[in-house]
Parts: C-alpha cells; sequence; structure tokens
C-alpha cells in the first residue's frame, strides 16, 4: 500500500495571530491508509487538520493535494479530491438525514447540472455503507450521538473524494459507538483504499485502527510512522507528560498504554 | 412541516399566488369609501372620472402593490438575515437598517427642512443601506471574518445608536417630529405608483438573487467549515446576501418607513408550512409576505373607521405574540 502521498506540507507555519502553533511544518501523508495525529490539549493537531482541509489559511508554506497546491486548486476542486468532517458539526433543526447526505453532492453540482442519476447513485451508497438508509428520512436532530455522527460521515462519503479528514469524529460517544465509527472508517479504508486522516484523543484506538500515527509536540512532528514502531513510554511521556507502561493489546496485538496515577491498587503488594 | 412532497410544495405555492392575487383585489375594493366590485373592474377598463374610480385607480391600486411588493421583501429579507446571523430573531430592524433609515429621513427634515415622500424614499434607502454596511464592516473585524455573533452584537449597537440620535434630534425639533412621526410608523397609504415604481427594480434583483443563492444558502446552514469543506466560497456568499437584504429591506423601508416584525415572522411560519430548503422558504416566504401585510393594511381600515391605524402598528399588533413565543422556544429547538 505504498502508492505514495496523498497530502504533503511544506514549510508550513500556522499561526492565531503571533502565536505561532505549527513551525515551518513538511508532513507526508500516505495515500490509502489511515493516519491518525496525536498530540496533547492544544498541540495543533486540530489546527494542522483544519489548515489542511484550507480552513484556515497558513501564515506560510504550503499544503499539497497529491502534489497539487491546495490554495492554488479552486475550492470545488478540492471539495472533489478531499471531505472534511469538523469537530462536533451541527446541522441546522428539522434537517433529514437525507438532505444532509445530499450537500454532499454539493462539489459537483453546478447552473447546468443540478442533480444527476450519479448524485443520486452515490447518495444512494452512502447511505448504504453507514448504515443509514432505515433512517434517511429523519431528522438529524432526533438521531443518537452515533446515528448522528454516522448520518454526518455519509455526507463526506456521498461527496466521492479519495481523501477523508475527521476531526475527533468519536467525541462525546460511548464506547460502544467509538468503536462503531472507527469500525465504519476502517471498512470504508480497507474496502475502497480511501485515504483517512484524523484526529483521535483515545490513544489505544489510534494505536488499533492507524497505519500510520503522527505525533505531535511544540510545533512540530515528534514522531511518525507504524504505532508499533513509535508508541512507547519515552513518547507518551514526551508528547502527553504522562507516565505509562506500553503493553501489547492482547487482542489485536498493536500498543497498549497503561497510565500510572492514582486510584484503587487491588493487587497484592503493588501500591505504585 | 406541512407540505412534505415537492408536488405539495408546488400546488401550495401556486395556491399561495393566487390568495395572493385575491388579497390584493380585496385591498382595491374595499376600505372607508364604499366602492364595488363592478366599479373597480370599471376603473380600469371603463374609466369615467368618478370619485370612486379615482381612488381606485390613484390610491387603492398603489396601496395594494405597494404592500405586496413590501411584505414579500421584508419577509425575504427576513429570511436571509435569520440564515446568515443563525439566529432566529433576526430581522432588519435588528440590524439597524430602519433605525438608519429613520435616521436619515429624521436628518432630512431636521437640518434641510424638506419634507417629500420622495425625497425620503432615497434618503432612507441611503440610510438603511449605509447603517447596514457599518453593520456588515463592524461584523466583519477580527480573525474569523463575519459571524453570526458578531454581526447581531454589531446590528443591535448601531440600532440603539441611530434610535437614540433619531430620538435625541426629534426631542429638539418638534415640527419634525410631527412631519415624520406617520413615517417612522411604517405606512403602505399615501403613496404614490411612482415612488414604488423607482425602488421596484431594487426589489425585483433582490427577489430573483435570493433565489439565487438558496441552494447555496442550504450549505451555508450546516455551518462555516462544513460549507467551506464542501467547496462553497463562505465569503462571497456572506456578502452577496448582505446585498440582497440591503437591496430588499432598504428598498422596503424606503417606500413604506420602518415596518417591524414581518421580516421575523413570516420565516418562521413559513418554514413550519415548507421546511428548512431555501428554495423554497424564500418563494413561499415572499408570497406570505405579502398576504401578511396585505392583511394588516386592509385591516388597519377598519379598526378606528374611519381613521386608519398604521399597518407597521397592525404588523407589530400581529407579531408580538409571535415574537414572545418564538422567544420562549428558545435559540436552536
Amino acid at each position: 500500500m505504498t502508492a505514495g502521498q496523498a497530502i504533503a506540507t511544506k514549510d508550513l507555519t500556522l499561526s492565531y495571530g503571533d502565536t505561532i502553533i505549527i513551525n515551518e511544518l513538511d508532513l507526508e501523508i500516505p495515500k490509502g491508509e489511515i493516519t491518525v495525529f496525536i498530540g496533547g490539549n492544544g498541540c495543533g493537531k486540530s489546527t494542522l487538520l483544519r489548515s489542511i482541509a484550507r480552513l484556515l489559511k497558513p501564515k506560510s508554506g504550503a499544503v499539497l493535494l497529491e502534489g497539487e497546491a491546495v490554495a492554488k486548486l479552486s475550492t470545488k476542486d478540492v471539495a472533489r479530491k478531499m471531505a472534511i468532517l469538523p469537530q462536533s458539526p451541527s446541522a441546522p433543526e428539522g434537517l433529514t438525514v437525507l438532505q444532509l447526505v445530499k450537500q454532499g453532492r454539493y462539489p459537483y453540482q453546478t447552473w447546468l447540472k443540478q442533480w444527476s442519476t450519479e448524485d443520486e447513485l452515490k447518495v444512494r451508497n452512502a447511505l448504504k455503507a453507514t448504515g443509514m438508509e432505515e433512517l434517511k428520512d429523519r431528522t438529524v436532530d432526533s438521531l443518537s450521538g452515533g446515528q448522528r455522527q454516522r448520518a454526518w460521515i455519509a455526507m463526506t462519503l456521498a461527496q466521492d473524494t479519495d481523501t477523508i479528514l475527521l476531526d475527533e469524529p468519536t467525541t462525546y460517544l460511548d464506547m460502544t459507538h467509538q468503536i462503531e465509527i472507527l469500525d465504519l472508517l476502517f471498512e470504508l479504508n480497507e474496502k475502497e483504499k480511501r485515504t483517512i486522516v484524523m484526529v483521535l484523543h483515545d490513544l489505544n484506538l489510534a494505536c488499533r485502527y492507524a497505519h500510520n500515527i503522527v505525533a505531535i509536540k511544540d510545533q512540530k512532528v515528534f514522531a511518525q510512522g507504524k504505532p508499533e514502531h513509535v508508541i512507547n513510554c519515552g513518547l507518551v511521556k514526551n508528547v502527553f507528560g504522562m507516565e505509562c507502561e506500553v503493553t501489547i493489546d492482547p487482542l489485536f496485538g498493536t500498543p497498549l498504554c497503561i497510565p500510572y496515577g492514582k486510584g484503587r491498587c487491588i493487587l497484592k503488594g503493588q501500591g505504585l | 412541516m406541512l407540505l412534505k412532497t415537492n408536488s405539495l410544495r408546488w400546488a401550495g405555492l401556486f395556491a399561495a399566488a393566487l390568495l395572493l392575487l385575491v388579497l390584493m383585489s380585496f385591498s382595491i375594493v374595499y376600505g372607508y369609501t364604499d366602492t364595488t366590485w363592478k366599479m373597480a373592474i370599471d376603473a380600469f377598463t371603463n374609466f369615467n372620472g368618478t370619485n370612486e374610480h379615482i381612488i381606485i385607480q390613484s390610491v387603492r391600486l398603489p396601496r395594494a402593490l405597494i404592500a405586496a411588493t413590501v411584505g414579500a421583501s421584508l419577509a425575504i429579507a427576513g429570511v436571509l438575515l435569520q440564515s446568515l446571523t443563525k439566529n432566529p430573531l433576526a430581522a432588519p430592524e435588528i440590524f439597524g437598517i430602519n433605525a438608519g433609515a429613520g435616521f436619515a429621513v429624521v436628518i432630512t427634515v431636521t437640518l434641510f427642512s424638506i419634507s417629500n415622500l420622495q425625497v425620503f424614499t432615497w434618503v432612507s434607502f441611503l440610510g438603511a443601506a449605509v447603517s447596514f454596511i457599518f453593520v456588515y464592516i463592524i461584523g466583519s473585524i477580527g480573525r474569523e471574518g463575519l459571524t453570526p455573533m458578531k454581526l447581531t452584537l454589531a446590528g443591535a449597537a448601531m440600532s440603539a445608536m441611530f434610535a437614540s440620535m433619531t430620538q435625541g434630534f426629534l426631542v429638539i425639533n418638534e415640527t419634525a417630529l410631527e412631519q415624520v412621526l406617520f413615517w417612522l410608523a411604517g405606512s403602505v397609504s399615501g403613496r404614490k405608483l411612482e415612488t414604488l415604481a423607482a425602488v421596484f427594480p431594487y426589489l425585483l434583483a433582490g427577489w430573483i438573487f435570493s433565489l439565487i443563492i438558496a441552494g447555496k444558502l442550504n450549505v451555508l446552514s450546516m455551518g462555516e467549515d462544513v460549507a467551506k469543506g464542501l467547496g462553497l466560497k463562505t465569503g462571497l456568499l456572506k456578502l452577496g446576501a448582505g446585498i440582497v437584504i440591503v437591496l430588499l429591506s432598504g428598498g422596503a423601508v424606503a417606500v413604506a418607513g420602518p415596518i417591524g416584525f414581518l421580516g421575523i415572522v413570516i420565516p418562521h411560519l413559513t418554514r413550519a408550512v415548507v421546511g428548512i430548503d431555501h428554495r423554497w422558504v424564500i418563494p413561499y416566504a415572499g408570497l406570505f409576505g405579502g398576504m401578511l401585510l396585505l392583511i394588516a393594511d386592509i385591516s388597519s381600515r377598519y379598526i378606528i373607521m374611519p381613521q386608519e391605524v398604521p399597518v407597521g402598528v397592525m404588523t407589530a399588533v400581529i407579531g408580538t405574540p409571535f415574537f414572545v413565543y418564538i422567544a420562549r422556544r428558545g435559540f436552536n429547538k
């Protein structure tokens, strides 16, 4: 699965006012893989994702999408290649799932071509892939958290892009639904070879689902690579400032991070 | 929502258009001067110069046309403002548009001693535009550009400023008070057809352009980030919507003075009927707005006969309970 890079950044510097968030970053995101950005709160991982999605203008440097500078492409062209699901998006009251998913076809609509059979097909496929067919006439605000997130993912799927960016797609979801959403994204990657780039807070789930992990610290990439190669106690200590043991996930064999701290220790004679 | 399928919506649109025409005919036929349907038809086909015919042609007809167009424009402006600001209580009056127009008129009367309704038209259009441009610029300052909250705050501030300056001028100058009081209450009567004709191109342009951007407003309603991600040029759309708002509400206030509540009430009423798709909401809101102002205007003739209640007062009477209802129902529910 080394078909080159989907996204690259070149000397990318991002800032809010005078505060530099990301400094002269060169990053390559491989095509057809799941890449997860990790890092402490406020480290700039969401900012980086937003900037890749052109929601935030870089202070300097460039974001390249399949080798072309995003800033030079028309925004609709970008939207046909790359979809972004922002953190906790909100649909207007009364919008149905079907209406939401149909908006994903916006980048393909022109004055002459308002709604085509292809649009119809892509919308149907997106609903099917996310298991939202039954719920398509429900309003988005009436859905549960997990269903709502699936509806939004269906919209980004309808956009029919090779690359999908998601900013913390599992926030506010219970564990069952976190797994459900990540399984869905994993399947999309497996079956359709879509490039998925997301920000996740749960390091253990990141290790399980990501082919490629990007740890961000101090305006730079601290480490990048397969989770089993890069995640260890030292990295967690450095990036998150947290003491932990890294062991092996008994189900998947991926790294599993167990933090130290206070709490009820019921192991005999091993109070930490 | 009431009308769930597109064929029902088309039928409803047709019915609403018919009803608007019926109400316009009522507005032409019924009033203080006793006229009949036959007279009304004769006035246009077989004019004989009687008082009734003159009233129908030069008073009632302009009045009906103005009520319909002003109502439609205010309602559509309300739809755009509510969607631009994501604020269910947004309407032209909350964005300093009416206050700006009112201030411009008062300045004209007090400083230049002009009290000609024709002059008021252009002066108030200018005042409305200047005020909204100020609001728009103030609302756009800062890193994130134009945000709903900043736009609303800027509107409230400008509105308060213009309103208090207007009052200040009126307190100093009592003759001006008399001359502008009727204008400030808002009315669709006593205007010539030429007044409407002068402003009509702007209103028409506003109607057409609002329909053109309707689909894009749907995309924007999903949030700034999602809309940008879908390839929508949100800054450009918001600027375009701002221009349409100035054309529609500026034009409306120029013809009829500040008429409140219509811009708040109608968009909500419309969404209850056709849902939230702007491609339906905008034409429906236009028709409903015209209908409400016609109803308000016709009923204003009968309440304290032979005198008339200013139509701005009527819309407020109809609108206030509704306003309270929306406020109580909450912002995002």
